[in-house]
């Protein structure tokens, strides 16, 4: 006999208690918390079985269950004269519980929103490739400067001179001398043949490679291709552009016009 | 300008623009009109197309008017050419957008507050597909990072800005009411059997 287990797949303790909630139609105000607890913990002994990974946070909610249920168990002190009520062992628990239903329920609503959306399209802009000539530019993987890299380290005449390095030779001395270049030489930015000149040694171009690797990863310069040509360009990603970009502001637009 | 040629201008940019245009925007380009012109004018351009049972219609979204395809007919769309669809984000995407949504700028110690669940991953998630944004940090010990959600968020779901998602009062409401039902129910049943 094969049984068939059937679990939902939960975000965490939260939708497994309100599961449980609604499933028996308890009373979210009013949970029979040990009813619950148990059920929570069939639940959390079914995920084991199932070679689930069970996340800290289930673990910490059934140690929460248990340590609520033990101070329901304890007989109320008897407060003479005192009107206050003491606060129920449950009542932050259901706050949680009904801030996060809060929230589920929202979820679903963009749920249906990106449903109706997701459908629809609109007019795409090709305006400023068809109105003006310009040069599509490419934007280049990092694979692509490997392979560069290794072209021009294969053309490099093989000297067995024994260079003395000098201590100024380093990756983050490289990077501000790549950046000045750069930033003097206006947005159509260097071809790679041109910042490499001058590097005469293996490590020199190493070194600029480096470089050039950390600047892209800082988002500082742009590897580009025109196409139809393998050239690499570096350009200069200025500061002003990413703030403009990341605004997609009106003023930005003005500018570029 | 007339009024008809001015709405055909707004028309023209609105096709050619491929984003949702701001009536400031428009008024940069139409620089003699005023705005409450080019506003009135977006809106009959808008009845327009709703009258004559137009495939596009002009939707408010992200701030903005936009040009679009109705929903009803991406069926065609899609039968015509292979359209690149992202794949539908996740529950546990859908419920931090959610709260973010609505409790911005939050810090990440208050998503998993309320979701009980550790939430890094899908925030780097939803930073990656540009529907959050770091706007800053939180002035309190730590300096965590603070999130809000950004203008594609408002164009994914479909929004004009983010006042137009509904409150979270009325979800509440609609809840209570379930329960009252509930309970008016149960009592009605106590009531027979009594």
């Amino acid at each position: 006999m094969s049984y068939q287990v059937r679990l939902e797949v939960f975000e965490g303790p939260l939708d497994l208690l309100l599961h449980l909630i609604k499933k028996d139609e308890l009373n979210i105000y009013d949970i029979p918390i040990s009813t619950i607890t148990q059920q929570y913990f069939e639940y959390i002994d079914l995920m084991k079985e199932l070679n689930l990974d069970i996340a800290g946070e289930y673990i910490l909610m059934a140690a929460t269950l248990t340590h609520i249920k033990s101070k329901m168990l304890l007989p109320q002190e008897e407060k003479v004269g005192e009107e206050e009520e003491t606060e129920d062992p449950r009542a932050e628990l259901v706050r949680r519980l009904l801030e996060y239903r809060k929230f589920k329920e929202a979820a679903e609503d963009l749920c249906e929103r990106e449903d109706i959306w997701r459908d629809v399209f609109y007019p795409k802009h090709e305006v400023s490739s068809e109105f003006e000539e310009e040069e599509v530019m490419l934007d280049v993987g990092i694979f692509d400067l490997i392979d560069a890299f290794k072209e021009i380290i294969q053309r490099m005449p093989d000297k067995t001179s024994i260079d003395i390095i000098p201590e100024e030779l380093t990756v983050r001395g490289r990077m501000s001398a790549l950046i000045e270049r750069l930033d003097v030489t206006g947005p159509e930015g260097l071809t790679l043949w041109a910042l490499l000149e001058g590097d005469t040694t293996r490590r020199a171009i190493v070194v600029t490679f480096l470089a050039l690797l950390e600047l892209a990863k800082l988002h500082l310069i742009r590897l580009l291709q025109i196409e139809g040509d393998d050239t690499l360009r570096i350009c200069r990603i200025s500061s002003n552009d990413e703030a403009g970009e990341a605004e997609g502001g009106d003023a930005d637009d003005k500018e570029t016009d | 300008m007339e009024d008809a040629e001015i709405k055909a201008v707004i028309e023209t940019l609105l096709f050619i623009s491929g984003e949702s245009l701001s009536v400031n925007r428009i008024k940069n380009v139409l620089e003699d009109v005023d705005l409450s012109k080019i506003k009135s004018l977006f809106w009959e351009l808008q009845h327009e197309y709703e009258m004559r049972s137009s495939g596009l219609r002009i939707v408010e979204i992200a701030g903005g008017f936009q040009i679009a395809t109705r929903p009803e007919f991406a069926g065609w769309i899609k039968k015509l050419k292979k359209v690149k669809q992202s794949s539908k984000l996740s529950r546990p995407s859908l419920e931090t957008l959610a709260i973010i949504a609505y409790k911005q700028p939050i810090v990440k110690a208050e998503i998993e507050d309320i979701r009980g669940v550790d939430s890094t991953g899908v925030i780097k998630g939803l930073l990656d597909k540009h529907l959050l944004k770091i706007i800053g940090r939180k002035d309190v010990p730590g300096r965590p990072i603070l999130y809000a959600t950004t203008r594609e968020f408002l164009q994914y779901f479909g929004l004009r800005e983010i006042s137009d998602l509904p409150t979270l009062k009325e979800f509440t409401e609609l809840m209570e009411e379930d329960e009252s039902i509930t309970t008016s129910e149960a009592q009605s049943i106590t009531a027979i059997e009594s």
